[in-house]
């Protein structure tokens, strides 16, 4: 990546945050829960570039976020930066541990499988007292390196924390993709006999991919449950997942900025289709789900860079 | 000369289908060995013995004095023997150039999942390297074309040529020629030996072809029902009683007495 698009990036993500205390908080709070699941959906498409879907992401997602909540509860922490450390390292550990069974796998399995294990956290959760079962457990406010803000300062000061994960994420998941293990996805999708005969384990490499996605969705789901001052089942059941493999189609695997373009479009659609018809929101989400796979096959990300393209092409012209 | 690869007693059972038996064979550094045979006589489990594809039923392969009998492919490839495919296996929605930055990135990063993560696709180093294989093995002309439209002699190129993405000390390329008209067979043959001879690869390659063997290997290992039956230079080889009986079948002696191939060798 480019030193100039770096400094872009810094800049429009530095704008939001300078535009935050002029925007009604409702917004800020719908952006940062988006943020959360951008943050998911980077990760899902670092698997997806591979060939790999997961229905079961809100295992990683549903880590992270009760790593914040029990730290806070069980170990009275509340620093923000701290608690979201621990859900990457959290969600990514279990990743790790699981890795050795699912690497094994690909397809229709790989995502039944991960599906699964998710289920199997889910009905943990729902029956463990200690874990709050199915009312979940409420976050304590956090603070920020000794600062406490409160009412509409800590609003902002999540919305800040969440622009930060982002920016990393980007930069972190950019690199990624430009790198040798990121790079073999497409070959991995392709012919796994080929990349194991040039001498790197496909296992490995899968390994590392669910990993580091892993890592990615326990920062949003330790982004969330700070967001929502609440956790609850709901965050590892099967419909979480599908939400993040759902946005991971509207924002397509093309580019990092679209996962938080189509997190943000997602929300928001979400958000006008309960307004709209609360008994029946899922008609309309579901619609543009339809919409999406009918008319932009390769997500909303595509649009970008077949513009990008295209202005590239007039340039040369 | 100590032999750089050396097999002794290996063999191949599936269930009560012997595929492989007592094969003993040196392969000293620097020599290029066509192997022949009728089609299922052990040729390609042979090859896929050592490369690690196939699990051994018993005796030993080494390289380099040491036992590398039953390693999975991947440290076998890292130890410096490589392989093409009889179906060329390359990645089909890469381009040519991309195929070979794949090859070399994976080599350069030492092979390790972290080394991948942490080294560029596409660097100055990865892509000197793609450009002196395209170069060497003659494909300048289909450099960004994407694997999936390549001619299929082109594809062979490409695979051969990512299999020496590694540098290994030997290749084995299975029916390098299969698929590809009779005109362009040696053509093919001349840049691919061109290329590793210029590299001091040592070859073994699969080949139904007696005219290429004959052309290209200084040693033929004949197999027939699963074992070698016949071992030496191309003309002692193919003019084994036994080799011409079960394998080339077609080959004419001449009133001088010498051998000369027949085209029909694919007995």
């Amino acid at each position: 990546m480019t030193g100039l698009r770096i400094l872009l990036g810094a800049l429009i993500l530095g704008g939001l945050g300078a535009a935050a205390p002029f925007t009604p908080l409702w917004l800020i709070s719908l952006v940062t829960l988006a943020m959360s699941t951008g943050l998911v959906v980077c990760g899902l498409i670092i698997l997806w570039r591979g060939g790999l879907v997961p229905f079961g992401q809100a295992l990683f997602f549903a880590t992270g976020a009760y790593t914040v909540a029990l730290s806070g509860r069980w170990f009275g922490m509340t620093d923000a930066f701290l608690l979201v450390a621990l859900a990457v390292i959290m969600a990514a550990l279990v990743a790790f541990v699981v890795g050795f069974l699912l690497a094994q796998y690909r397809e229709i399995f790989f995502a039944m499988l991960s599906l699964a294990l998710s289920m199997i956290l889910y009905g943990v959760l729902v029956k463990s007292e200690t874990l709050g079962s199915t009312d979940g457990i409420n976050v304590a406010q956090a603070s920020f390196l000794g600062m406490k803000p409160r009412g509409p300062g800590y609003t902002f000061a999540l919305f800040w924390l969440a622009l930060g994960m982002v920016f990393s994420a980007w930069l972190g998941v950019s690199a990624y993709l430009n790198s040798v293990a990121g790079q073999l996805a497409g070959a991995i999708r392709d012919n796994e006999i080929r990349v194991e005969y040039l001498g790197i384990s496909v296992t490995n490499l899968v390994h590392l991919k669910l990993t580091i996605s892993a890592a990615l969705a326990g920062a949003g789901g330790g982004l969330a449950a700070l967001s929502i001052s609440h956790v609850d089942p709901q965050m590892a059941y099967w419909t979480t997942s599908g939400g993040f493999v759902f946005v991971t189609i509207l924002a397509g695997a093309a580019s990092v900025p679209a996962a938080f373009l189509g997190a943000l479009l997602f929300e928001i659609v979400r958000t006008i289709a309960v307004a709209l018809l609360p008994g029946g929101w899922q008609l309309i989400l579901g619609s543009v789900l339809l919409l999406t796979i009918l008319f932009v096959p390769e997500g909303l990300g595509s649009l970008m860079i077949r513009k990008r393209a295209a202005v590239a092409e007039k340039g040369a012209a | 000369m100590s032999a750089l690869l050396s097999v002794k007693g290996l063999e191949k059972t599936f269930g009560q289908v012997v595929a492989a038996r007592d094969i003993n064979v040196d392969v000293p550094q620097g020599q290029t060995i066509g192997i022949i045979g009728a089609n299922g006589a052990g040729k390609t489990t042979f090859v896929n013995m050592i490369t690690g594809h196939l699990t051994p039923s018993g005796g030993t392969i080494q390289f380099e004095g040491s036992d590398i009998t039953g390693l999975p492919s991947r440290k076998i490839m890292r130890l410096g023997i490589a392989r093409s495919f009889q179906v060329a296996q390359v990645f089909p929605t890469f381009s040519v150039f991309e195929n070979l930055c794949a090859a070399t990135a994976i080599a350069r990063s030492g092979s390790s999942v972290i080394g991948a993560a942490l080294s560029r696709f596409v660097s100055a180093g990865t892509s000197a390297d793609a450009e002196t294989a395209i170069s060497q093995f003659q494909i300048g002309q289909f450099r960004d074309a994407l694997a999936s439209t390549l001619p299929q002699g082109v594809r062979k190129l490409l695979d051969i040529a990512m299999a020496t993405a590694g540098n290994p000390r030997v290749l084995l390329l299975d029916e390098p020629t299969s698929g590809i008209s009779l005109e362009e067979k040696f053509g093919l043959m001349d840049v691919i030996m061109g290329a590793l001879k210029a590299r001091g690869t040592t070859i073994l390659f699969v080949e139904h072809d007696m005219e290429i063997v004959q052309r290209f290997a200084d040693r033929v290992l004949a197999f027939y029902d699963g074992t070698v039956i016949a071992d030496g230079s191309p003309a002692e080889a193919l003019g084994d009683e036994r080799v011409r009986e079960f394998i080339t079948g077609t080959l004419i002696r001449s009133k001088d007495g010498k051998l000369s191939a027949g085209r029909a060798s694919h007995a």
